[in-house]
């Protein structure tokens, strides 16, 4: 309680080209007790009319999170290793504001029980000093875990960039998305 | 501190306090009602309505709950208020007391909290009014086997004395602290056991409200089991760690996590809120061409986000607001796309 090995010097990288849609994911974050067995991370078809090509999507886990921010009972805390939890169960009353405004779409409003849930990197995992399940098991690595230099020697020729662009909104996170070598920040502003 | 300090709401909380100490005047007869026994609880009580309405006051500031407050009675006293308080009353019902959302959540969770929620209640329903006065106890003139029971110093009911309705008024505490320990328990087994809480409890946040229940509880009984099987010896004692353990619980209401027992009558609001929503027209995402929400809450949310500095309007003047989040998940995975195809190359 209260103690923790998180370890800094290891970050997200995800990759959304690299998603095979095999659901691996999903299945290994629904082991992670601190969600009660809900699968929070988000396998889609991108237009399934026309491709079928899959995306995946954990919590970015921003600077300045905008779900904290609209949250208007204060459930959404963030703490000093910058992971964003999942609402505080005593305070969330269900209002769907953060789903709503989270501009990564990664809220869950889990109906039955009146409660918003979203991934925490799993912290249960994170916090004793393990990777999180999703990265574990990813096996096109879509998802990795790992530290910079790790990445860099796997991926040389891409880079990781935690600022997007939604519109006007410039959003910083602490989980980076792969991009082309030398890119610095992905711009979300059309279909 | 002065700083810091929200005059507004600290202006309300002292008018709201000045209202209480006038109810306790008033309601126990210019305190002729009032058990000088429980000072000491009486003044835990008036600081913690003042924290506790300071509090509410400063978090109904921020814009999304003064908001969702302001909306929550706009729609309750325009035209629909029967209905709309039909919808009150069963989610009262069904939510508060039955807890059917935190029994969704985990039977054991469920049942546990349901046991310490109706305690605290019960507690609340029987200590608040004897504290300040308004509910006192006599013997009826004339004998020695009647009871009388006075509210705001009328007589509003009378009991034979050695009856099972008599224990079970005078024993009210002590139900609810048996339904309050025994809920203790069960949390407290969760918090052992279960990997998920392990990893995020926190010692102030989960166990020292468990603990302080429990203290309350114990030491409560701990008042009657004295007076029943040792004469009153440890009567000091225990009168004194039950009132030290009751004034820490009602001085730290307004900072921890006891706080959600006021902040938590909101769901009651958000429950007109969704059906007024879901009555009304629904937003379509652009992306899945499906409806995800009613246009009034996107029109909320978009509204609280711009309030808070946030700004997701786009160059072809709509905002990434207006998405569902399986439509804002696509257009991240899009853009993505485009900068890859872009570069030259998909994967790298």
């Amino acid at each position: 309680m209260n103690t923790t090995t998180f370890r800094t010097d290891q970050e997200f990288f995800f990759d959304p080209q690299r998603c095979i849609g095999c659901h691996a994911c999903e299945m290994a974050c629904a082991e992670c007790e601190t969600n009660g067995q809900t699968a929070m991370i988000h396998v889609d078809y991108v237009d399934r009319f026309l491709s079928t090509q899959t995306s995946v999507q954990v919590c970015m886990h921003c600077e300045d999170p905008v779900c904290a921010k609209v949250c208007p009972a204060d459930a959404i805390t963030k703490d000093e290793f910058g992971i964003v939890h999942s609402a505080n169960t005593a305070r969330c009353i269900a209002c769907s504001n953060c789903v709503q405004a989270c501009p990564f779409g990664v809220p869950k409003k889990v109906e039955p029980l009146d409660l918003m849930m979203k991934c925490n990197m799993c912290y249960d995992r994170t916090s004793a000093g393990k990777k999180p399940m999703c990265a574990t098991v990813c096996p096109s690595g879509a998802l990795f875990y790992g530290t910079r230099e790790q990445i860099g020697r796997n991926r040389p020729n891409s880079s990781p960039v935690n600022t997007f662009r939604f519109g006007q909104q410039l959003v910083k996170t602490k989980v980076n998305i792969m991009m082309p070598k030398g890119a610095t920040e992905l711009v979300v502003d059309s279909e | 501190m002065f700083n810091t300090l929200n005059l507004r709401a600290a202006l309300v909380a002292a008018v709201a306090t000045v209202l209480l100490v006038a109810s306790i005047l008033i309601g126990s007869r210019n305190l002729t009602n009032f058990d000088p026994a429980l000072v000491a609880y009486l003044f835990g009580c008036i600081f913690a309505c003042f924290g506790i309405v300071y509090r509410y006051t400063v978090w109904l500031q921020r814009p999304p709950t003064w908001r969702y407050f302001a909306r929550g009675w706009k729609l309750f006293f325009t035209g629909r208020t029967i209905a709309y308080g039909w919808e009150l009353v069963k989610h009262f019902i069904v939510q508060f007391l039955g807890q059917k959302f935190i029994r969704n959540r985990g039977k054991a969770r469920g049942f546990g909290h349901m046991l310490m929620a109706w305690g605290c209640l019960l507690a609340f329903a029987i200590t608040f009014p004897l504290v300040f006065g308004w509910i006192h106890f006599g013997l009826k003139p004339g004998g020695i086997n009647i009871y009388e029971i006075f509210v705001f110093g009328f007589k509003i009911m009378e009991f034979p004395l050695h009856t099972v309705l008599a224990e079970i008024i005078f024993n009210g505490l002590n139900w609810s602290a048996i339904l309050v320990i025994a809920g203790v328990m069960i949390m407290m087994r969760r918090r052992l056991t279960h990997a998920g809480q392990i990893a995020i409890q926190t010692f102030e946040g989960d166990w020292l409200p468990l603990l302080l229940l429990l203290a309350i509880s114990l030491t409560g009984l701990g008042i009657s089991l004295d007076y029943k099987f040792m004469e009153g010896k440890a009567h000091q004692f225990m009168a004194i760690t039950h009132a030290i353990t009751v004034i820490l619980f009602l001085l730290w209401m307004p900072f921890g996590k006891f706080y959600h027992i006021i902040q938590r009558p909101a769901q009651l609001g958000i429950a007109i809120y969704r059906r007024a929503g879901a009555e009304g027209p629904q937003a379509v995402c652009p992306h899945t061409t499906k409806e995800f929400d009613s246009q009034m809450h996107v029109d909320d949310v978009k509204a609280v986000a711009a309030e808070l500095g946030f700004n997701y309007a786009r160059k072809d003047g709509k905002s990434h607001i207006e998405y569902s989040p399986q439509g804002k998940r696509a257009l991240l995975a899009k853009a993505h796309l485009k900068a890859r195809q872009k570069a030259g190359s998909l994967f790298g």
